[in-house]
């Protein structure tokens, strides 16, 4: 590494110069869309650029956190584009609601929900699709033959009567000038050559392992300042005095400012701010009502009595519970998360009169730009953002609020030179934006064959979405992020209610990677696994009574039990547990063995994962995440737990935010279900399986149910 | 003034004495291969090596460095360095990439000291890097593959 890379320093073509080699390369920029003839080659359209060279460059409008967009995005255009992955760059769309929004969201650009792919896979197939069209039919006007005799094939147009090719870059300057096509046709799935094939390697595997991708806090302009902020500790705190002397008395503190969010330290190292903020020993003014885990689980473990929302009917599900054979009745528990993505959120900011323009991992690039602008006191479109990789997000960057770009914006505007705004890890854990406390209460009745009569499920967890930009989504008192999962419970149980409370507390909460389903899995597969083995059926055979009419989740669920060898005999203090759920179109089936030692250790030796996402893209990127969505929920099983105490978090590092480790890390096998129904998304959906089918297989082993997460190191 | 010698080459930076060493690197010397994770020993994403050991530089006052050889990921270029990068492409071992570059550390330290590692000797060596994003089982299978590599098999 030659001194520090700046933004402006490393440009984009120095970059792909520095990089091109085999393989998709990710660059690292942002595109500049323009229509029309760039001067150094054709931009078919808002995602297709094609140079003199040859080199295709593809717009990508998702921001890759890890969950490799990077890397299946491209491929969709390079598949009809009939380019060899090798010809492709890849490159960050710039904010644009219009031309490159998240085509489920209306005029919104951004990134979640598992959407990436699926919003894209006709988009960016219809644009390289387009491009080869119109590079086709200018092949035809230079060669002077008709289109019927021309194929695009490998980067070039081969006139097949003569044999005569020519190469995309030879064709570029006459493509420009033609019209786009109204329809081009896209292959049917018998013709892909890429979609679906393994060998497609990730875009930005090598500059992720020679150190050199790009990250928010590499950013580094000219005269910028480090900032970062007091917030109160207490959620509704309010500032009361701070020592503004004694920080700016810090070597390298430049500014103290009160913004919105507390007090900003500017400084020229993230160290001399760090000190800065140190020195503040800022007092606050606290709330009365301090909110604390044990009031919430007191007031909530009451409302479990009242009837709430009616989220999801079905029969009478109270006369039923009455009769049946067997009643049971069981509460489960699932706490606060932090999302804790492995780079601590920060973002670069310059301002000047008219343009705000911000270096970050972007998720929400409309909101972001948005509520930059607010902040700036400009327009939407004066603000410029160069997506940038992130370092994990998890949905701590989708944050309508934009809470750390606005921090950002706010302390730029004060100290009128660039700034990098950073969060510490322990502002990270501490921050709030988690994933809510939920608790889920049920009562069941079986019938006389075992199989289940009634099914009532009553929901307490804070509404994400009430409140911000999406409280419109809430319906009859119900947040249907809080319900997804358990209101459309697979499962052919004749009486079903399912109704929900949605107690409001100072934190503020968010989704945390498979939303709804991070909580509402756990507590439908593990009490459905309850009303099995009371049944006294086999919990894979009741599912399959219970599935008969939804052929993927069966799918998923005979695939994985079949790897798993579900039903093969055991050593004693070992036991399997499976569980099967669908979120965001996708389904996934998990089977996890556990070792239960001597003295309770909880070792889990093995997780098998089947996933029916339709159309599996890249299939080892959709291995990947199934790997490392398993990897995420046991972490949060295991350990993941934020306990607010006196109005506070009561965690701050990775020390008592316990995270996964190598050494806890089980073998996973992922089987994907052959499919060719449109892709479906992968970020999300390998979490929810993994904690309820942990939990039944520790009862598998040991008869202990546990209805709280997190588990812990031992039962 | 402190002297400090990073991937052989010899910097003077002016720093106060407490400044972690992370952020001489990071802030002054724009290694950005070395990264902040949690500031406090617990991630590994900061990891060097100083005098052939591997550290964590959040935890490393500069005023404790003078003279000792730092030496980052971008300063390793030995046929571990080499081959462990190349497992870690050949596997699509990175997801958001972020620990990677202190996982690459520590997988270089293990296979220095033991060119043929078991799951048990990876886990030791490993466990001190946090990866949020789960790439631990295809961390352990690049360094099984580099190391066959380097013990001459395929
Ligand atoms: S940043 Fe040094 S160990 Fe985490
Ligand atoms: S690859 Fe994201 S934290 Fe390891």
């Amino acid at each position: 590494m030659k001194g520090a890379a700046t933004a402006g320093g490393l440009s984009r073509r120095s970059f792909l110069v520095a990089t091109a080699g085999t393989g998709l390369v990710l660059a690292v920029g942002d595109a500049r869309a323009e229509t029309g003839p760039e001067a150094a080659g054709w931009r078919a359209n808002a995602f297709v650029a094609i140079g003199p060279d040859g080199r295709v460059t593809v717009t990508v409008k998702h921001l890759e956190m890890g969950q490799g967009v990077a890397t299946g995005l491209p491929v969709l255009v390079a598949e009809e584009l009939e380019v060899d992955p090798a010809q492709v760059v890849v490159e960050f769309a710039p904010a644009d609601s219009r031309r490159y929004n998240n085509l489920f969201w209306g005029p919104s650009q951004g990134t979640g929900g598992s959407t990436a792919t699926a919003n894209s896979w006709e988009q960016l197939r219809l644009a390289g699709a387009a491009a080869r069209e119109m590079l086709v039919e200018a092949a035809a006007r230079v060669l002077r033959v008709d289109v019927g005799g021309l194929v695009a094939a490998n980067g070039g147009v081969v006139h097949q009567p003569s044999g005569r090719r020519l190469s995309y870059g030879e064709l570029v300057a006459v493509a420009a000038r033609l019209t786009p096509p109204a329809a081009p046709r896209l292959k049917a799935p018998s013709e892909f050559r890429l979609i679906g094939k393994a060998g497609v390697k990730r875009t930005d595997s090598r500059i992720k392992s020679d150190g050199t991708a790009q990250f928010g806090g590499d950013i580094r302009l000219p005269g910028m300042l480090t900032a970062l902020v007091a917030r109160p500790p207490v959620w509704g705190a309010r500032i009361e005095s701070y020592d503004r002397k004694a920080a700016l008395g810090v070597p390298g503190v430049v500014a103290v400012i009160p913004i919105s969010s507390g007090i900003a330290v500017a400084a020229s190292s993230f160290w001399a701010a760090h000190k800065g903020r140190e020195a503040l020993k800022p007092r606050w003014v606290e709330p009365a009502e301090r909110v604390s885990t044990e009031s919430l689980r007191r007031t909530w473990t009451a409302l479990l009595d009242q009837p709430g929302s009616p989220a999801a009917t079905r029969g009478d599900a109270d006369a039923a519970l009455g009769q049946g054979t067997q009643r049971l009745a069981a509460t489960y528990e699932m706490p606060h998360l932090a999302h804790a993505p492995m780079e601590p959120l920060n973002c670069v900011v310059r301002l000047s009169p008219a343009k705000c323009e911000i270096w970050a991992g972007c998720q929400f690039q409309t909101f972001d730009q948005a509520m930059a602008a607010k902040a700036a006191g400009l327009r939407p479109e004066q603000v410029e953002i160069h997506t940038l990789l992130a370092g994990g997000s998890f949905g701590r960057r989708a944050n309508p609020a934009s809470d750390y770009i606005v921090e950002g914006v706010e302390v730029a505007k004060a100290v009128n030179v660039p700034v990098r705004l950073m969060w510490t890890r322990e502002d990270d854990i501490a921050g709030g934006w988690y994933r809510p406390m939920a608790l889920h209460g049920f009562e069941a009745s079986l019938d006389e064959r075992g199989l289940p009569l009634a099914w009532r499920h009553r929901i307490a967890c804070q509404s994400i979405l009430a409140g911000g930009p999406f409280a419109g989504m809430v319906k009859g008192g119900v947040d249907p992020v809080s319900v997804e999962g358990a209101a459309n419970l697979p499962y052919a149980i004749p009486n079903l209610k399912v109704d929900l409370h949605s107690p409001k507390t100072p934190v503020p909460v968010l989704w945390w990677r498979s939303v709804g389903s991070s909580h509402t899995a756990f507590a439908t597969e593990c009490f459905l696994d309850e009303l099995a083995r009371a049944g006294g059926k086999d919990p894979l055979e009741l599912r399959r009574a219970l599935l008969a009419d939804r052929p993927r989740h069966l799918g998923v669920l005979e695939l994985a039990a079949a790897k798993a060898g579900w039903g093969d005999p055991l050593p004693s203090g070992r036991g399997r547990g499976l569980a099967v759920h669908e979120s965001f179109h996708s389904f996934v089936a998990q089977v996890v063995e556990v070792s239960i030692g001597a003295k309770g250790e909880i070792k889990v030796d093995r997780v098998v994962c089947a996933v029916d996402c339709g159309i599996a893209v890249t299939p080892d990127v959709v291995r990947a995440q199934m790997e490392g969505g398993i990897a995420f929920a046991l972490s949060a099983a295991l350990f993941g737990e934020i306990t607010l105490k006196d109005g506070r978090a009561e965690q701050s590092n990775f020390h008592d935010y316990r995270c996964l480790r190598m050494d806890e890390m089980p073998v996973v096998e992922v089987h994907i279900v052959p499919s060719s129904a449109p892709p479906t998304g992968v970020g999300e959906p390998g979490v929810p399986p993994l904690a309820p089918a942990l939990a039944n297989a520790i009862f598998a082993a040991t008869g202990k149910r546990l209805r709280k997460l997190p588990i812990g190191d031992r039962v | 003034m402190f002297s400090l010698m990073v991937n052989g080459e010899r910097h003077k930076v002016d720093a106060q004495p407490d400044t972690p060493l992370l952020w001489v690197l990071r802030d002054q010397l724009g290694m950005n291969t070395v990264r902040y994770g949690c500031g406090q020993g617990l991630c590994g994403a900061c990891s060097i090596l100083v005098d052939g050991e591997p550290a964590r530089a959040c935890q490393m006052p500069v005023s404790e460095i003078n003279g000792r050889r730092i030496v980052t990921l971008s300063g390793l270029n030995d046929a571990v360095s080499a081959q462990l990068r190349a497992a870690w492409i050949e596997l699509d071992v990175p997801q958001c990439g972020y620990c990677q570059s202190g996982q690459l550390i520590s997988a270089g330290v293990l296979l220095r000291r033991n060119p043929n590692p078991g799951d048990g000797d990876i886990d030791s060596a490993m466990s001190g890097n946090l990866c949020r994003c789960g790439t631990y089982q295809r961390i352990r299978a690049a360094i099984h593959l580099a190391a066959r590599r380097l013990r001459g098999g395929s």
